[in-house]
């Protein structure tokens, strides 16, 4: 175990599932020479050479579709976007050739691709650069949606995504490359898709969060904790697959269920688990799921109207206070 | 009537019998073609150094794409195919020259109007009339339909249906075949009005920028759907897009199956010996509508049947003929043993299953949502 960024779990992730395979790749803009915009890929160049690590041009559209291509006939690409607000122009590819390839196909071409990069709100960038958008990807059969909150959790799920099979969006928060945890050093250390982590045990509500929203919604239930009031804290981790199982198990336990999430309300993530809860766990509910989404607005440039954007500490204990009936 | 500009980076130029000749009576000006005595003449000479046995199959695999699809058509008239069926018939010479220009382990991509590259590739005429059925015994499983035929084995690798959408994989198929060190090449087919696609321009530019071993094949049928080249594209001559890539390009008479067979062989050597790609410009034509449900009215009858009368299955038969390659008694043969093929293909495409309602859920993973916590 070694303390280490979330761009250093991730870096080693890459490294490690390239040398165990040679036939995994990586691919995206600025991801060898300039050692990644945001330095996920330090080193892997000079480690492991100009056919493995490739520098694109900016072609959002060709090279996903390049990459989906190449994992038809065996290879096993990580294509990087820079960030995922530029995926939005291949979205053609991973939607129309990735996601549904295995399945027009009657089961013959597997994808085993992963497109990764940093998404949801980062420092300041106005609009185009600042959003959320794992709940496209999680809505499309064929894709699966890894949304990472600790060092420890990318690196052992960024390993499980490359060796997974299937088309994997793998999104890094863009706030969170610099955060620190431990993390092993063992090369064979997945953390399987599909397996929600309990971040913190609780009895009085459950805080559903994922991604930059799960070290918020922990110093929420610091917070609450201080007030009597006793949180869990679940981070599903992989959006699809669901690990539907645990989020029902809290809320049988708590009967109070307050989901955190940085994206827009309308038709997110939280709605889509909200109603999961109600169809599985109705009658074990002493108040209606509260859900606090990012702002139903493009993100703003100004600080102060970028802070308001994005869910607070403060917001999230108002909504577990809310759901208990406190105020 | 505007004279073609030289070639930018013509390859193969030694070869200008099936090149750059205009046709005086033509009205489509943008659209220079051969008369069809030039174009017999060129096919004659290319028949010459051609076995027998290559020329047969050639024309049998032409002759069984043509009634494959006459009998398409009959089938969904009568509601027996569901959704969009793009017919070929008019283009056979583009898909079974160029397929006839590769190894069986080489890959086709190409776009929905797919099912003459997919018999040409070696499917089977039951597995591909079964996949038009919906039946459990087609190339997909009946999940695919006209627009999503595969085969792994044979290295066809889809039928896809977002114009343009196969150009940026069969470059990713075309990339790993460079990255495992293999020899083999990538065979791209997709229709002009793609080559207003990103895609298509992402894509040369990746090409040749990273040298793989990609052949595009652009079936110039001159109408995306109902929208003729000329309303569609500010600079009509496709081949010399590739200037901007700095990539090989050829045009060809699509009419000539032996013509795009050659002009597929010099660039499948190029991508084979020196991992470099290849733009093919094939001009051709379609004589059925956009799909099966297409009335036509964006062209006249006069167009289409000046276009008939290069049909590229006459004109080669015709080569055939008259340099003694086949009989008539062997025409007939070879017509009746298409017609076997085609009613076994439709036969069995009757008498197959529905896929079975649990395969509404199978092939959407690999590794299963719910395996991954099992």
């Amino acid at each position: 175990m070694a303390l280490v960024t979330m761009r250093e779990a991730l870096n080693q992730a890459l490294r490690e599932e390239m040398l165990r395979d040679d036939d995994v790749f990586l691919m995206g803009e600025e991801v060898a020479e300039y050692q990644g915009a945001y330095k996920v890929t330090k080193g892997l160049l000079e480690e492991l050479g100009p056919k493995r690590v490739i520098d694109t041009p900016i072609t959002e559209l060709g090279f996903a579709g390049l990459g989906v291509g190449a994992a038809m006939v065996g290879l096993r690409p990580i294509v990087e976007f820079m960030t995922f607000n530029f995926s939005i122009l291949a979205t053609d590819q991973i939607i129309n050739s990735a996601a549904k390839m295995l399945y027009m196909s009657g089961g013959q071409f597997k994808i085993p691709i992963v497109f990764r990069g940093p998404g949801g709100s980062a420092f300041q960038v106005s609009s185009q650069h600042s959003q959320a958008l794992e709940s496209w990807y999680a809505y499309f059969p064929g894709l699966k949606v890894v949304m990472p909150s600790t060092p420890a959790d990318a690196k052992g799920l960024l390993k499980a995504s490359i060796r997974d099979d299937d088309p994997v969006i793998f999104i890094e928060q863009e706030r969170m490359y610099g955060i620190k945890g431990e993390v092993s050093d063992d090369p064979d250390f997945v953390i399987p898709l599909g397996v929600a982590d309990i971040k913190r045990e609780g009895t009085d509500a459950t805080i559903i969060a994922r991604s930059l929203m799960v070290p918020v919604a922990l110093k929420a239930a610091e917070a609450l904790e201080k007030q009597g009031v006793s949180c869990e804290v679940i981070d599903p981790r992989t959006i699809r697959p669901l690990d539907i199982d645990t989020i029902i198990q809290s809320v049988k336990k708590t009967n109070r269920v307050v989901i955190a999430e940085e994206s827009h309300p309308f038709c997110g993530v939280a709605a889509e688990i909200g109603a999961e809860i109600n169809e599985r766990a109705f009658d074990y509910l002493d108040a209606p799921v509260k859900r606090v989404s990012g702002a139903d607005v493009p993100m703003p440039y100004a600080k102060n109207l970028e802070d308001l954007a994005i869910p607070s500490v403060d917001q999230i204990v108002a909504a577990v206070r809310e759901v208990a009936y406190l105020d | 009537m505007r004279k073609r500009s030289p070639q930018p980076s013509r390859v193969g130029a030694e070869d200008t019998s099936a090149t750059g000749v205009m046709d005086e009576e033509s009205a489509e000006t943008e659209h220079p073609r051969q008369s069809t005595g030039d174009l017999k003449a060129a096919q004659k000479s290319r028949l010459a150094g051609l076995d027998r046995e290559t020329l047969v199959n050639i024309y049998h695999q032409m002759l069984l794409a043509r009634r494959f699809e006459e009998k398409s058509a009959e089938a969904y008239s009568s509601g027996k195919i569901g959704g969009f069926c793009h017919l070929y018939i008019g283009q056979e010479a583009v898909a079974i020259g160029a397929i006839s220009a590769i190894r069986k382990d080489d890959y086709v991509l190409t776009s929905y109007r797919e099912h003459a590259h997919a018999l040409a590739k070696g499917m089977s005429p039951e597995s591909v009339m079964a996949e038009l059925y919906g039946k459990a015994t087609g190339c997909s499983k009946g999940k695919g339909g006209s627009m999503h035929m595969f085969d792994k084995e044979l290295g066809f690798l889809g039928g896809h249906a977002i114009v343009g959408g196969q150009i940026p994989l069969a470059t990713g198929v075309a990339f790993a075949a460079k990255y495992k060190g293999t020899d083999q090449v990538a065979l791209c087919f997709f229709g002009e009005a793609a080559v207003n696609q990103g895609a298509f321009h992402e894509s040369l530019n990746m090409a040749q920028l990273w040298k793989v071993p990609c052949i595009y094949i652009c079936e110039n049928n001159r109408y995306g759907m109902g929208t003729s080249l000329e309303r569609a594209m500010s600079s009509h001559d496709i081949s010399q897009k590739s200037c901007a890539y700095d990539i090989a390009a050829e045009f060809v008479d699509g009419m000539d199956v032996l013509a795009v067979r050659e002009a597929t062989m010099r660039a499948v050597e190029r991508a084979r010996k020196d991992s470099l790609p290849t733009l093919l410009e094939v001009r051709t034509y379609r004589f059925m509508g956009h799909s099966m449900s297409d009335p036509g009215n964006y062209r006249t009858r006069a167009e289409i049947e000046r276009h008939q009368e290069r049909d590229p299955l006459k004109l080669f038969s015709a080569s055939l003929r008259e340099e003694g390659v086949l009989s008539d008694e062997q025409f007939k043969e070879l017509e009746a043993q298409v017609k076997d093929q085609v009613e076994k293909a439709v036969k069995f495409a009757e008498e197959s299953p529905l896929p079975d309602p649990k395969e509404l859920y199978t092939d959407v993973y690999a590794t299963p949502l719910d395996a991954h916590r099992n």
